[in-house]
Protein backbone atom coordinates (compact mmCIF):
# COMPACT_ATOMS: atom_id res chain seq x y z
CA UNK A 1 0.00 0.00 0.00
CA UNK A 2 2.65 2.48 1.07
CA UNK A 3 4.96 1.39 -1.73
CA UNK A 4 2.22 1.94 -4.26
CA UNK A 5 1.59 5.37 -2.92
CA UNK A 6 5.31 6.07 -2.79
CA UNK A 7 5.66 5.07 -6.41
CA UNK A 8 2.69 7.21 -7.32
CA UNK A 9 4.35 10.13 -5.56
CA UNK A 10 7.60 9.34 -7.36
CA UNK A 11 5.85 9.54 -10.68
CA UNK A 12 3.97 12.67 -9.77
CA UNK A 13 7.19 14.32 -8.65
CA UNK A 14 8.94 13.53 -11.92
CA UNK A 15 5.92 14.67 -13.87
CA UNK A 16 5.89 18.03 -12.09
CA UNK A 17 9.59 18.36 -12.76
CA UNK A 18 9.24 17.54 -16.44
CA UNK A 19 9.66 21.13 -17.69
CA UNK A 20 12.60 21.58 -15.35
CA UNK A 21 14.26 18.38 -16.62
CA UNK A 22 13.88 19.71 -20.15
CA UNK A 23 15.28 23.03 -18.99
CA UNK A 24 18.48 21.30 -17.91
CA UNK A 25 19.17 20.85 -21.61
CA UNK A 26 19.41 24.61 -21.84
CA UNK A 27 21.54 25.13 -18.73
CA UNK A 28 23.62 22.16 -17.66
CA UNK A 29 23.97 20.97 -21.25
CA UNK A 30 25.50 24.23 -22.52
CA UNK A 31 27.60 24.43 -19.37
CA UNK A 32 29.34 21.17 -20.24
CA UNK A 33 29.43 22.00 -23.94
CA UNK A 34 31.22 25.27 -23.26
CA UNK A 35 33.93 23.41 -21.36
CA UNK A 36 34.49 21.29 -24.45
CA UNK A 37 34.39 24.23 -26.85
CA UNK A 38 36.97 26.04 -24.74
CA UNK A 39 39.54 23.56 -26.03
CA UNK A 40 38.52 23.81 -29.66
CA UNK A 41 38.79 26.06 -32.64
CA UNK A 42 35.24 26.74 -33.74
CA UNK A 43 33.64 29.25 -36.10
CA UNK A 44 30.07 27.94 -36.15
CA UNK A 45 30.30 27.01 -39.84
CA UNK A 46 32.73 24.09 -39.71
CA UNK A 47 32.81 21.47 -37.00
CA UNK A 48 34.81 22.27 -33.85
CA UNK A 49 38.46 21.25 -34.17
CA UNK A 50 40.32 20.11 -31.04
CA UNK A 51 42.95 22.71 -30.26
CA UNK A 52 44.16 21.64 -26.84
CA UNK A 53 45.39 24.59 -24.85
CA UNK A 54 45.83 26.85 -27.88
CA UNK A 55 43.07 29.24 -26.84
CA UNK A 56 44.47 29.61 -23.37
CA UNK A 57 47.96 30.15 -24.73
CA UNK A 58 46.65 32.83 -27.07
CA UNK A 59 44.99 34.53 -24.12
CA UNK A 60 48.38 35.06 -22.53
CA UNK A 61 49.37 37.36 -25.39
CA UNK A 62 46.03 39.05 -25.99
CA UNK A 63 46.47 42.65 -24.86
CA UNK A 64 42.82 43.45 -25.39
CA UNK A 65 41.90 40.58 -23.11
CA UNK A 66 44.21 41.88 -20.41
CA UNK A 67 42.74 45.34 -20.82
CA UNK A 68 39.20 43.97 -20.53
CA UNK A 69 40.14 42.02 -17.42
CA UNK A 70 41.62 45.13 -15.89
CA UNK A 71 38.53 47.21 -16.71
CA UNK A 72 36.24 44.60 -15.20
CA UNK A 73 38.29 44.05 -12.06
CA UNK A 74 38.79 47.78 -11.42
CA UNK A 75 35.09 48.36 -11.94
CA UNK A 76 34.14 45.53 -9.60
CA UNK A 77 36.65 46.23 -6.88
CA UNK A 78 35.62 49.89 -6.67
CA UNK A 79 31.92 49.89 -7.43
CA UNK A 80 30.84 46.89 -5.36
CA UNK A 81 32.21 48.00 -1.97
CA UNK A 82 31.30 51.61 -2.70
CA UNK A 83 27.67 50.90 -3.48
CA UNK A 84 27.34 48.49 -0.55
CA UNK A 85 28.79 51.11 1.78
CA UNK A 86 26.32 53.70 0.52
CA UNK A 87 23.50 51.16 0.78
CA UNK A 88 24.40 50.35 4.38
CA UNK A 89 24.86 53.99 5.34
CA UNK A 90 21.51 55.04 3.92
CA UNK A 91 19.78 51.99 5.37
CA UNK A 92 21.05 52.95 8.83
CA UNK A 93 19.86 56.51 8.38
CA UNK A 94 16.46 55.19 7.38
CA UNK A 95 16.22 52.60 10.11
CA UNK A 96 15.83 54.87 13.09
CA UNK A 97 12.13 55.49 12.91
CA UNK A 98 12.26 58.05 10.15
CA UNK A 99 9.04 59.71 9.18
CA UNK A 100 8.29 59.10 5.50
CA UNK A 101 10.38 55.94 5.39
CA UNK A 102 8.24 54.43 2.61
CA UNK A 103 8.72 57.46 0.37
CA UNK A 104 12.47 57.62 0.86
CA UNK A 105 12.76 53.90 0.31
CA UNK A 106 10.82 54.08 -2.95
CA UNK A 107 12.90 56.97 -4.26
CA UNK A 108 16.16 55.24 -3.46
CA UNK A 109 15.01 51.87 -4.71
CA UNK A 110 13.55 52.87 -8.08
CA UNK A 111 16.93 53.54 -9.78
CA UNK A 112 18.08 50.00 -9.09
CA UNK A 113 15.27 48.74 -11.32
CA UNK A 114 16.27 51.07 -14.13
CA UNK A 115 20.07 51.06 -13.89
CA UNK A 116 20.58 48.20 -16.32
CA UNK A 117 18.28 49.60 -19.01
CA UNK A 118 19.48 50.97 -22.30
CA UNK A 119 17.57 54.19 -21.69
CA UNK A 120 19.48 54.98 -18.50
CA UNK A 121 22.91 54.15 -19.87
CA UNK A 122 22.16 56.38 -22.86
CA UNK A 123 21.05 59.06 -20.46
CA UNK A 124 24.36 58.66 -18.61
CA UNK A 125 26.18 59.35 -21.86
CA UNK A 126 24.58 62.76 -22.03
CA UNK A 127 24.64 63.61 -18.36
CA UNK A 128 28.39 63.10 -18.36
CA UNK A 129 28.94 64.35 -21.89
CA UNK A 130 30.96 67.46 -22.66
CA UNK A 131 27.83 69.60 -22.66
CA UNK A 132 26.10 67.48 -20.03
CA UNK A 133 24.51 68.64 -16.81
CA UNK A 134 27.50 67.59 -14.74
CA UNK A 135 29.67 70.06 -16.58
CA UNK A 136 26.95 72.71 -16.38
CA UNK A 137 26.95 72.21 -12.65
CA UNK A 138 30.74 72.40 -12.46
CA UNK A 139 30.67 75.59 -14.55
CA UNK A 140 28.91 77.36 -11.67
CA UNK A 141 32.15 76.90 -9.77
CA UNK A 142 34.21 78.03 -12.70
CA UNK A 143 35.39 74.53 -13.54
CA UNK A 144 35.40 73.39 -17.15
CA UNK A 145 34.93 69.63 -16.95
CA UNK A 146 36.03 67.28 -19.71
CA UNK A 147 33.69 65.09 -21.74
CA UNK A 148 33.67 62.46 -19.01
CA UNK A 149 32.59 59.66 -21.31
CA UNK A 150 34.97 60.52 -24.12
CA UNK A 151 38.04 60.76 -21.89
CA UNK A 152 39.62 57.34 -21.31
CA UNK A 153 40.70 58.46 -17.85
CA UNK A 154 37.14 59.07 -16.65
CA UNK A 155 34.82 56.95 -18.79
CA UNK A 156 34.84 53.99 -16.43
CA UNK A 157 34.23 56.19 -13.37
CA UNK A 158 30.95 57.39 -14.82
CA UNK A 159 29.83 53.76 -14.99
CA UNK A 160 31.01 53.20 -11.43
CA UNK A 161 28.77 56.10 -10.43
CA UNK A 162 25.94 54.50 -12.34
CA UNK A 163 26.49 51.35 -10.30
CA UNK A 164 26.44 53.32 -7.07
CA UNK A 165 23.23 54.99 -8.24
CA UNK A 166 21.58 51.55 -8.04
CA UNK A 167 22.37 51.02 -4.36
CA UNK A 168 18.65 50.69 -3.58
CA UNK A 169 18.39 46.92 -3.96
CA UNK A 170 21.03 46.04 -1.35
CA UNK A 171 19.69 48.88 0.79
CA UNK A 172 16.27 47.22 1.00
CA UNK A 173 17.93 43.97 2.05
CA UNK A 174 19.97 45.80 4.69
CA UNK A 175 16.85 47.51 5.98
CA UNK A 176 15.15 44.16 6.45
CA UNK A 177 18.23 42.92 8.31
CA UNK A 178 18.55 45.98 10.55
CA UNK A 179 14.92 45.53 11.58
CA UNK A 180 15.82 42.23 13.19
CA UNK A 181 18.52 43.55 15.49
CA UNK A 182 16.87 43.86 18.89
CA UNK A 183 16.80 47.44 20.14
CA UNK A 184 17.85 46.33 23.60
CA UNK A 185 21.36 45.58 22.36
CA UNK A 186 21.79 49.23 21.55
CA UNK A 187 20.11 50.32 24.76
CA UNK A 188 22.43 48.18 26.82
CA UNK A 189 25.47 49.37 24.89
CA UNK A 190 24.43 53.01 25.26
CA UNK A 191 23.96 52.52 28.98
CA UNK A 192 27.49 51.16 29.18
CA UNK A 193 28.65 54.32 27.43
CA UNK A 194 29.43 52.90 24.01
CA UNK A 195 29.79 55.60 21.35
CA UNK A 196 27.66 55.36 18.16
CA UNK A 197 30.75 54.28 16.22
CA UNK A 198 31.48 51.60 18.79
CA UNK A 199 27.86 50.43 18.60
CA UNK A 200 28.15 50.27 14.83
CA UNK A 201 31.36 48.26 15.03
CA UNK A 202 30.30 45.90 17.80
CA UNK A 203 26.58 45.44 17.24
CA UNK A 204 25.46 46.45 13.76
CA UNK A 205 28.32 45.03 11.70
CA UNK A 206 28.56 41.62 13.39
CA UNK A 207 24.80 41.06 13.45
CA UNK A 208 24.38 42.24 9.90
CA UNK A 209 27.49 40.52 8.59
CA UNK A 210 25.74 37.50 7.03
CA UNK A 211 23.57 39.87 5.03
CA UNK A 212 26.51 42.07 4.07
CA UNK A 213 28.34 38.98 2.97
CA UNK A 214 25.41 37.73 0.94
CA UNK A 215 25.10 41.10 -0.80
CA UNK A 216 28.83 41.21 -1.42
CA UNK A 217 28.88 37.84 -3.16
CA UNK A 218 25.80 38.63 -5.22
CA UNK A 219 27.06 42.01 -6.38
CA UNK A 220 30.49 40.62 -7.09
CA UNK A 221 29.20 37.91 -9.39
CA UNK A 222 26.82 40.28 -11.17
CA UNK A 223 29.44 42.97 -11.54
CA UNK A 224 31.96 40.66 -13.18
CA UNK A 225 29.37 39.98 -15.86
CA UNK A 226 28.58 43.60 -16.69
CA UNK A 227 27.77 44.00 -20.35
CA UNK A 228 25.00 46.46 -21.24
CA UNK A 229 26.64 49.43 -19.55
CA UNK A 230 29.87 49.06 -21.49
CA UNK A 231 28.11 48.25 -24.73
CA UNK A 232 25.69 51.16 -24.68
CA UNK A 233 28.01 53.82 -23.30
CA UNK A 234 30.54 53.10 -26.06
CA UNK A 235 28.05 52.05 -28.74
CA UNK A 236 29.53 48.57 -28.79
CA UNK A 237 33.20 49.47 -29.14
CA UNK A 238 34.33 49.49 -25.52
CA UNK A 239 35.97 52.84 -26.17
CA UNK A 240 37.31 55.44 -25.73
CA UNK A 241 40.69 53.71 -25.92
CA UNK A 242 39.14 50.48 -24.62
CA UNK A 243 38.45 52.11 -21.28
CA UNK A 244 34.95 50.61 -21.06
CA UNK A 245 35.83 47.29 -22.69
CA UNK A 246 34.23 45.03 -20.12
CA UNK A 247 35.23 41.40 -20.22
CA UNK A 248 31.85 40.23 -21.42
CA UNK A 249 31.80 42.92 -24.08
CA UNK A 250 35.09 41.62 -25.43
CA UNK A 251 33.77 38.07 -25.18
CA UNK A 252 30.77 39.18 -27.22
CA UNK A 253 33.01 40.79 -29.84
CA UNK A 254 35.14 37.67 -30.08
CA UNK A 255 32.27 35.21 -30.16
CA UNK A 256 29.60 37.02 -32.10
CA UNK A 257 31.40 39.55 -34.26
CA UNK A 258 34.50 37.50 -35.12
CA UNK A 259 32.73 34.15 -34.56
CA UNK A 260 35.76 32.83 -32.76
CA UNK A 261 33.57 30.68 -30.55
CA UNK A 262 36.27 28.43 -29.19
CA UNK A 263 38.17 31.43 -27.93
CA UNK A 264 35.00 33.00 -26.53
CA UNK A 265 34.29 29.77 -24.64
CA UNK A 266 37.73 29.66 -23.12
CA UNK A 267 37.29 33.31 -22.15
CA UNK A 268 34.02 32.39 -20.47
CA UNK A 269 35.78 29.71 -18.47
CA UNK A 270 38.60 32.02 -17.47
CA UNK A 271 36.02 34.46 -16.12
CA UNK A 272 34.20 31.64 -14.37
CA UNK A 273 37.46 30.65 -12.67
CA UNK A 274 38.16 34.25 -11.70
CA UNK A 275 34.66 34.66 -10.27
CA UNK A 276 35.04 31.39 -8.39
CA UNK A 277 38.41 32.58 -7.10
CA UNK A 278 37.07 35.90 -5.85
CA UNK A 279 34.13 34.11 -4.26
CA UNK A 280 36.39 31.57 -2.59
CA UNK A 281 38.64 34.29 -1.21
CA UNK A 282 35.59 35.99 0.22
CA UNK A 283 34.35 32.78 1.77
CA UNK A 284 37.73 32.26 3.40
CA UNK A 285 37.89 35.84 4.60
CA UNK A 286 34.32 35.52 5.88
CA UNK A 287 35.56 33.36 8.73
CA UNK A 288 37.14 36.41 10.25
CA UNK A 289 34.29 38.84 10.01
CA UNK A 290 31.00 37.09 9.29
CA UNK A 291 29.18 36.17 12.43
CA UNK A 292 26.46 33.54 12.50
CA UNK A 293 24.16 33.79 15.48
CA UNK A 294 23.11 30.16 15.84
CA UNK B 1 14.04 35.60 8.04
CA UNK B 2 10.55 36.73 7.12
CA UNK B 3 8.87 35.15 10.08
CA UNK B 4 11.16 37.08 12.41
CA UNK B 5 10.18 40.36 10.82
CA UNK B 6 6.56 39.40 11.11
CA UNK B 7 6.76 38.76 14.84
CA UNK B 8 8.63 41.95 15.64
CA UNK B 9 6.16 43.80 13.46
CA UNK B 10 3.11 42.57 15.27
CA UNK B 11 4.38 42.49 18.83
CA UNK B 12 3.68 46.03 20.10
CA UNK B 13 0.04 46.89 20.51
CA UNK B 14 0.32 50.46 19.32
CA UNK B 15 1.50 50.57 15.71
CA UNK B 16 2.71 54.14 16.08
CA UNK B 17 5.41 53.09 18.53
CA UNK B 18 6.60 50.19 16.43
CA UNK B 19 9.26 51.84 14.25
CA UNK B 20 10.88 53.32 17.33
CA UNK B 21 11.03 50.16 19.39
CA UNK B 22 11.91 47.93 16.48
CA UNK B 23 14.90 50.05 15.52
CA UNK B 24 18.12 50.95 17.25
CA UNK B 25 16.96 54.53 17.74
CA UNK B 26 15.14 54.00 20.99
CA UNK B 27 17.24 56.84 22.29
CA UNK B 28 15.33 59.15 20.05
CA UNK B 29 17.60 61.67 18.36
CA UNK B 30 17.13 65.31 19.20
CA UNK B 31 14.85 67.41 16.95
CA UNK B 32 17.88 69.13 15.45
CA UNK B 33 19.50 65.85 14.51
CA UNK B 34 16.26 64.55 13.12
CA UNK B 35 15.96 67.66 10.99
CA UNK B 36 19.52 67.30 9.73
CA UNK B 37 18.83 63.69 8.90
CA UNK B 38 15.86 64.67 6.78
CA UNK B 39 17.97 67.29 5.01
CA UNK B 40 20.54 64.61 4.24
CA UNK B 41 17.94 62.09 3.11
CA UNK B 42 16.27 64.66 0.89
CA UNK B 43 19.61 65.62 -0.64
CA UNK B 44 20.28 61.98 -1.47
CA UNK B 45 16.77 61.76 -2.89
CA UNK B 46 17.37 64.74 -5.16
CA UNK B 47 20.60 63.25 -6.47
CA UNK B 48 18.82 59.94 -7.09
CA UNK B 49 15.89 61.49 -8.91
CA UNK B 50 17.70 64.23 -10.79
CA UNK B 51 18.81 62.10 -13.77
CA UNK B 52 15.26 60.88 -14.29
CA UNK B 53 13.76 64.34 -13.93
CA UNK B 54 16.34 65.69 -16.35
CA UNK B 55 15.40 63.01 -18.84
CA UNK B 56 11.71 63.86 -18.59
CA UNK B 57 12.42 67.56 -18.79
CA UNK B 58 14.69 67.08 -21.82
CA UNK B 59 12.01 65.06 -23.54
CA UNK B 60 9.80 68.15 -23.40
CA UNK B 61 12.36 70.63 -24.76
CA UNK B 62 13.22 71.38 -28.37
CA UNK B 63 16.31 69.32 -29.23
CA UNK B 64 18.52 72.36 -29.73
CA UNK B 65 17.86 73.63 -26.20
CA UNK B 66 18.38 70.32 -24.37
CA UNK B 67 21.96 71.19 -23.47
CA UNK B 68 21.58 74.96 -23.22
CA UNK B 69 18.40 75.28 -21.19
CA UNK B 70 19.61 74.31 -17.73
CA UNK B 71 16.30 74.63 -15.93
CA UNK B 72 14.28 71.50 -15.25
CA UNK B 73 11.17 73.46 -16.17
CA UNK B 74 11.47 73.91 -19.95
CA UNK B 75 11.51 77.56 -21.04
CA UNK B 76 10.14 76.47 -24.39
CA UNK B 77 8.03 73.36 -24.65
CA UNK B 78 8.12 70.87 -27.46
CA UNK B 79 5.61 68.10 -26.95
CA UNK B 80 6.16 67.13 -30.59
CA UNK B 81 9.22 65.12 -29.47
CA UNK B 82 6.91 62.29 -28.53
CA UNK B 83 5.09 62.28 -31.85
CA UNK B 84 8.28 62.59 -33.90
CA UNK B 85 10.23 60.13 -31.78
CA UNK B 86 7.43 57.61 -32.21
CA UNK B 87 8.01 57.51 -35.97
CA UNK B 88 11.67 58.44 -36.29
CA UNK B 89 13.06 54.88 -36.21
CA UNK B 90 12.77 52.20 -38.88
CA UNK B 91 9.39 51.12 -37.54
CA UNK B 92 6.82 52.98 -35.44
CA UNK B 93 7.65 52.77 -31.77
CA UNK B 94 4.35 51.03 -31.07
CA UNK B 95 5.65 47.97 -32.91
CA UNK B 96 8.63 47.72 -30.55
CA UNK B 97 6.37 48.19 -27.57
CA UNK B 98 4.09 45.40 -28.78
CA UNK B 99 7.08 43.13 -29.44
CA UNK B 100 8.38 43.72 -25.94
CA UNK B 101 4.95 43.26 -24.47
CA UNK B 102 4.45 39.92 -26.23
CA UNK B 103 7.81 38.64 -25.01
CA UNK B 104 7.25 39.90 -21.48
CA UNK B 105 3.73 38.47 -21.20
CA UNK B 106 4.74 35.05 -22.46
CA UNK B 107 7.84 35.03 -20.27
CA UNK B 108 5.77 35.77 -17.19
CA UNK B 109 3.31 33.06 -18.11
CA UNK B 110 6.12 30.58 -18.74
CA UNK B 111 7.90 31.37 -15.49
CA UNK B 112 4.74 31.12 -13.42
CA UNK B 113 3.71 27.80 -14.92
CA UNK B 114 7.02 25.99 -15.11
CA UNK B 115 8.53 27.31 -11.89
CA UNK B 116 5.42 26.64 -9.84
CA UNK B 117 5.26 23.06 -11.09
CA UNK B 118 8.89 22.48 -10.17
CA UNK B 119 8.48 24.30 -6.87
CA UNK B 120 5.50 22.17 -5.92
CA UNK B 121 7.48 19.00 -6.54
CA UNK B 122 10.43 20.25 -4.49
CA UNK B 123 8.36 21.70 -1.68
CA UNK B 124 5.55 19.23 -1.16
CA UNK B 125 6.10 15.91 -2.90
CA UNK B 126 8.37 13.08 -1.85
CA UNK B 127 10.17 11.20 -4.56
CA UNK B 128 13.49 9.56 -5.08
CA UNK B 129 16.29 11.93 -6.05
CA UNK B 130 14.53 15.00 -4.72
CA UNK B 131 17.43 16.28 -2.66
CA UNK B 132 19.88 15.68 -5.50
CA UNK B 133 17.71 17.53 -7.98
CA UNK B 134 17.13 20.33 -5.52
CA UNK B 135 20.87 20.71 -5.02
CA UNK B 136 21.32 20.75 -8.79
CA UNK B 137 18.69 23.46 -9.04
CA UNK B 138 20.49 25.56 -6.44
CA UNK B 139 23.69 24.97 -8.39
CA UNK B 140 22.20 26.32 -11.60
CA UNK B 141 21.17 29.42 -9.65
CA UNK B 142 24.81 30.19 -9.03
CA UNK B 143 25.89 29.46 -12.58
CA UNK B 144 27.03 32.71 -14.20
CA UNK B 145 25.02 33.10 -17.39
CA UNK B 146 27.99 34.14 -19.51
CA UNK B 147 29.37 30.59 -19.56
CA UNK B 148 26.24 29.36 -21.29
CA UNK B 149 26.05 31.98 -23.99
CA UNK B 150 28.16 30.43 -26.73
CA UNK B 151 26.76 26.87 -26.61
CA UNK B 152 23.22 28.19 -26.24
CA UNK B 153 23.74 30.27 -29.35
CA UNK B 154 25.04 27.22 -31.21
CA UNK B 155 22.11 25.17 -29.99
CA UNK B 156 19.54 27.77 -31.02
CA UNK B 157 21.28 28.11 -34.36
CA UNK B 158 21.00 24.35 -34.90
CA UNK B 159 17.33 24.46 -33.99
CA UNK B 160 16.83 27.20 -36.55
CA UNK B 161 15.70 29.60 -33.84
CA UNK B 162 17.95 32.54 -34.66
CA UNK B 163 16.00 35.66 -35.47
CA UNK B 164 12.90 34.31 -33.73
CA UNK B 165 11.55 34.81 -30.21
CA UNK B 166 12.07 31.16 -29.25
CA UNK B 167 15.52 31.63 -27.67
CA UNK B 168 14.06 34.38 -25.50
CA UNK B 169 10.86 32.55 -24.60
CA UNK B 170 11.39 28.79 -24.44
CA UNK B 171 13.84 28.84 -21.48
CA UNK B 172 11.17 30.62 -19.45
CA UNK B 173 8.76 27.76 -20.06
CA UNK B 174 11.35 25.26 -18.87
CA UNK B 175 11.94 26.61 -15.39
CA UNK B 176 15.51 27.65 -16.11
CA UNK B 177 15.46 30.48 -13.58
CA UNK B 178 16.19 28.87 -10.24
CA UNK B 179 15.55 32.07 -8.32
CA UNK B 180 11.84 31.93 -9.00
CA UNK B 181 11.66 28.23 -8.16
CA UNK B 182 13.49 28.95 -4.94
CA UNK B 183 11.16 31.81 -4.09
CA UNK B 184 8.10 29.64 -4.64
CA UNK B 185 9.59 26.67 -2.76
CA UNK B 186 10.14 28.92 0.24
CA UNK B 187 6.60 30.16 0.01
CA UNK B 188 5.00 26.73 -0.45
CA UNK B 189 6.94 25.29 2.47
CA UNK B 190 5.36 27.89 4.71
CA UNK B 191 1.86 26.53 3.94
CA UNK B 192 0.57 23.94 6.44
CA UNK B 193 0.98 20.25 5.48
CA UNK B 194 -2.58 19.56 6.59
CA UNK B 195 -3.80 21.17 3.39
CA UNK B 196 -2.36 18.35 1.28
CA UNK B 197 -3.50 15.70 3.73
CA UNK B 198 -7.04 17.01 3.75
CA UNK B 199 -7.09 17.23 -0.02
CA UNK B 200 -5.82 13.66 -0.31
CA UNK B 201 -8.44 12.34 2.08
CA UNK B 202 -11.04 14.10 -0.04
CA UNK B 203 -9.69 12.19 -3.02
CA UNK B 204 -7.56 14.83 -4.71
CA UNK B 205 -4.52 13.64 -6.62
CA UNK B 206 -1.33 15.72 -6.65
CA UNK B 207 -2.45 17.68 -9.69
CA UNK B 208 -5.83 18.69 -8.30
CA UNK B 209 -4.17 19.54 -4.98
CA UNK B 210 -1.64 21.69 -6.78
CA UNK B 211 -4.15 23.40 -9.02
CA UNK B 212 -7.03 23.87 -6.58
CA UNK B 213 -5.35 24.24 -3.21
CA UNK B 214 -1.75 25.35 -3.50
CA UNK B 215 -1.84 27.59 -6.58
CA UNK B 216 -4.50 29.97 -5.22
CA UNK B 217 -2.59 30.32 -1.96
CA UNK B 218 0.63 31.18 -3.75
CA UNK B 219 -0.65 34.35 -5.37
CA UNK B 220 1.72 36.63 -3.42
CA UNK B 221 4.74 34.60 -4.57
CA UNK B 222 3.36 34.64 -8.11
CA UNK B 223 2.95 38.39 -7.98
CA UNK B 224 6.58 38.78 -6.92
CA UNK B 225 7.72 36.46 -9.70
CA UNK B 226 5.61 38.26 -12.27
CA UNK B 227 6.93 41.69 -11.34
CA UNK B 228 10.56 40.61 -11.29
CA UNK B 229 10.16 38.81 -14.59
CA UNK B 230 8.49 41.84 -16.08
CA UNK B 231 11.29 44.18 -15.11
CA UNK B 232 14.11 41.79 -16.01
CA UNK B 233 12.68 40.86 -19.41
CA UNK B 234 11.55 44.37 -20.28
CA UNK B 235 15.06 45.71 -19.68
CA UNK B 236 16.89 42.75 -21.18
CA UNK B 237 19.37 43.79 -23.80
CA UNK B 238 21.89 41.02 -24.31
CA UNK B 239 19.51 38.26 -25.40
CA UNK B 240 17.62 40.32 -27.99
CA UNK B 241 20.90 41.81 -29.22
CA UNK B 242 22.25 38.32 -29.78
CA UNK B 243 19.23 36.64 -31.28
CA UNK B 244 17.20 39.29 -33.10
CA UNK B 245 18.58 40.77 -36.31
CA UNK B 246 15.40 41.65 -38.16
CA UNK B 247 14.33 45.19 -37.11
CA UNK B 248 10.68 44.11 -37.27
CA UNK B 249 11.36 41.85 -34.30
CA UNK B 250 13.28 44.39 -32.21
CA UNK B 251 12.35 44.92 -28.60
CA UNK B 252 12.25 48.36 -27.01
CA UNK B 253 15.87 48.39 -25.75
CA UNK B 254 17.20 47.36 -29.16
CA UNK B 255 15.07 50.01 -30.83
CA UNK B 256 16.25 52.72 -28.44
CA UNK B 257 19.85 51.91 -29.17
CA UNK B 258 19.27 52.92 -32.78
CA UNK B 259 19.02 56.53 -31.64
CA UNK B 260 22.73 56.39 -30.94
CA UNK B 261 23.50 55.48 -34.52
CA UNK B 262 21.69 58.55 -35.78
CA UNK B 263 23.36 60.77 -33.22
CA UNK B 264 24.71 63.14 -35.82
CA UNK B 265 21.23 64.40 -36.48
CA UNK B 266 20.98 65.40 -32.80
CA UNK B 267 17.39 64.36 -32.20
CA UNK B 268 17.97 64.49 -28.47
CA UNK B 269 14.49 65.56 -27.52
CA UNK B 270 13.01 62.64 -29.42
CA UNK B 271 15.55 60.23 -27.99
CA UNK B 272 14.76 61.23 -24.42
CA UNK B 273 11.04 61.13 -25.15
CA UNK B 274 11.26 57.52 -26.30
CA UNK B 275 13.64 56.70 -23.46
CA UNK B 276 11.00 57.87 -21.05
CA UNK B 277 8.34 55.88 -22.88
CA UNK B 278 10.55 52.81 -22.48
CA UNK B 279 10.95 53.34 -18.73
CA UNK B 280 7.37 54.30 -17.98
CA UNK B 281 6.04 50.70 -17.77
CA UNK B 282 8.79 49.76 -15.32
CA UNK B 283 8.02 52.79 -13.20
CA UNK B 284 4.33 51.93 -13.38
CA UNK B 285 4.91 48.34 -12.33
CA UNK B 286 7.15 49.56 -9.55
CA UNK B 287 4.48 51.84 -8.17
CA UNK B 288 1.78 49.17 -8.47
CA UNK B 289 3.82 46.28 -7.16
CA UNK B 290 6.15 47.89 -4.66
CA UNK B 291 4.92 45.76 -1.79
CA UNK B 292 5.82 42.53 -3.57
CA UNK B 293 9.12 43.85 -4.82
CA UNK B 294 10.36 44.94 -1.44
CA UNK B 295 9.23 41.67 0.12
CA UNK B 296 10.73 39.67 -2.71
CA UNK B 297 14.19 41.13 -2.48
CA UNK B 298 14.18 41.07 1.27
CA UNK B 299 13.49 37.32 1.29
CA UNK B 300 15.50 36.08 -1.68
CA UNK B 301 17.99 38.80 -2.43
CA UNK B 302 16.76 39.09 -6.01
CA UNK B 303 17.54 42.26 -7.82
Amino acid sequence: MTTVRARRQDNAGYLFLLPWFAGILFTVGPFLASLYLAFTDYDLLTAPRWAGLDNFRAMLHDDKLHQSLQVTIVYTVISVPLSLAVALGVAMLLDRGVRGLAIYRSIYYLPSLLGGSVAIVMLWRYIFGYQGIVNHFLAWFGIQGPGWNSDPRFALSTLILLHVWTFGAPMVIFLAGLRQIPAMYYEAAAMDGASPWRQFRSITVPLLSPIIFFNLIQSLIASFQTFTQGYVISNGTGGPAESTLFYNLYLYQKGFAEFDMGYASSMAWLLLIIIAGFTAINFLAARYWVFYDN
Amino acid sequence: MTTDTATTDTAPADPATRPVTASPGSRRPSPRRRFLRHVLLCAVGVVMMYPLLWMISSSLKPSNTVFTDESLWPSTWDLGNYARGWTSLAEPFSLYLVNSLVIVTLSILGNLLSCSLAAYAFARLRFRGRTVFFALMLGTMMLPGHVLVVPQYVLFDRLGWLNTYYPLLVPHFLATNGFYIFLMVQFMRSLPDELDDAARIDGCGPFRTFWKIIMPLCLPAFATTAIFTFIAVWNEFFGPLLYLTDPDLYTVPLALRQFMDSEGQSQWGEMFAMSFVSLAPVIGFFIAGQKYLVKGIATTGLR
